[in-house]
């Protein structure tokens, strides 16, 4: 499809034509036209989401040989298996919109592409895969819920089926969390150590504060975002205080407080220079999640060689038996 | 093999349909990519049927699938939208018929 850099008469009423589209709550599809922009927005956005889905593997992946029981390691195993496919189905809708999924794995493994900053922290306890559920899968499902409405059809329609599945994600996370802060007082002091060090970061997964975040207006002018950063944050916050509160357990915040006026939690700064630090690349993992992406890339080939071979095995025995 | 020589990086797409249940039609989910039919089910399998309710999967290469066109959607489906006579809202009964 030809897209011009100039823009002429004929793109200015294209252009008209697919702003009042949005601005009426209509849905773009593939095949609909839309500004270079636009494309270029959702593809920077949906590849992001489907590597951060991913790399998400990694931390959690970490721990299916030491889940403390069968149960869990079950649980642990579908929901790492979820998280590939979550991220199939994020690829498969960025394709549409003109990109390959070959080159977007391939940003992926040379470092060029982002994905979130919360899979560069290393999973140090079994408190972990429970703080992971509840938190990460948390903050996932109140960004994703948004997301679900947004005015790209084939990215609405993926986060839609994904909202669907990550709620077992959260339920068994925070399941594992109430298990272990009412036992012993060690696996109590394991939970809580795992929700300190994950509170922060989680936060952070909303991304920079709305006044540093020059995409957005734009984005919700578009209906690719339907809430800013700093809304989806407050409302993590305001799902979760309780939720620690029923368990028992403290969040690493002294400013933690209700606010009766806004009701909601007012919360502390957030450390903004360790969240560019690790989007950067100086994360405290970074290097070793895209080394073992690399790794199981190159330690998969002889699986799609098999793949290949195999299929090539059938179209000769189908011709041969045509023929 | 992905033919790299015509552009081809990677392996043909595959657009997939699911049956949610018995007497459900088949709904588009989303697409994969695969070396051919077979595979291209076993992947659909687990990338869009991990959960009980999908009853039957149809792959289909998405170079076969054919779409009306985008730039003319308004006259190419005009002849279904100026056809009132075709709604039961355009017929006038008596009054005083229940249960038509």
């Amino acid at each position: 499809m030809p897209h011009d850099a100039q823009p002429n008469p004929d793109e200015t009423a294209l252009n008209e034509r697919f702003e009042a589209r949005i601005a009426a709550g209509e849905t773009i599809e593939p095949k609909d036209w839309m500004p270079e922009r636009y494309r270029h927005q959702l593809i920077r956005m949906m590849s992001q989401h489907a590597h951060s889905e991913i790399v998400g593997m990694l931390p959690e992946g970490n721990w299916i040989t030491r889940a403390p029981s069968l149960k869990r390691k079950m649980s642990l195993i579908a929901k790492v298996q979820d998280e590939a496919g979550h991220g199939l189905y994020i690829y498969c809708g960025t394709e549409t919109l003109g990109v390959d999924r070959a080159e977007l794995v391939d940003q992926l493994l040379t470092g060029k592409a982002k994905y979130s900053s919360i899979f560069n922290y290393p999973t140090l306890s079994w408190a972990d895969m429970g703080t992971i559920g509840w938190f990460v899968d948390g903050a996932a499902i109140v960004n994703q819920t948004v997301l679900a409405k947004a005015s790209y059809g084939p990215y609405a329609r993926a986060m839609i089926r994904i909202c669907k599945e990550e709620n077992f994600h959260k339920k068994q996370g925070y399941e594992i969390i109430a298990t272990l802060a009412s036992g012993t007082p060690a696996q109590n002091a394991m939970a809580q150590d795992a929700v300190n060090r994950w509170w922060w970061p989680s936060l952070m997964m909303f991304g920079p504060s709305d006044a540093d975040s020059p995409n957005t207006a734009e984005l919700i002018r578009w209906r690719v975002k339907r809430k800013t950063n700093d809304e989806l944050r407050q409302r993590f916050v305001d799902l979760t205080v309780p939720q620690a509160q029923a368990v028992g357990l403290t969040l690493p915040d002294p400013a933690l407080k209700y606010n009766e006026d806004t009701q909601h939690w007012d919360f502390g700064p957030i450390d903004w220079d360790e969240f560019w630090a690790v989007v950067k690349g100086n994360g405290p993992c970074n290097r070793e999640r895209l080394q073992a992406r690399r790794d199981a890339h190159e330690k998969g080939a002889w699986v799609r060689d098999a793949a290949d071979s195999y299929a090539a095995k059938h179209q000769r025995a189908q011709t041969s038996s045509a023929a | 093999m992905p033919d790299a020589s015509n552009g081809e990086t990677q392996w043909p797409l595959w657009e997939i349909f699911a049956q949610e249940g018995e007497g459900a039609p088949h709904e588009h989910v989303g697409s994969l990519h695969a070396p051919d039919a077979e595979l291209a089910l076993q992947n659909a399998r687990d990338v869009y049927a991990r959960r009980g309710s999908i009853v039957s999967l149809w792959v289909v290469p998405s170079v076969a699938i054919t779409a009306s066109p985008s730039d003319e959607a308004g006259p190419f489906f005009e002849p279904g939208a100026d056809k009132v006579y075709r709604h039961p809202q355009f017929y006038k009964i008596p009054r005083g018929i229940k249960g038509f």
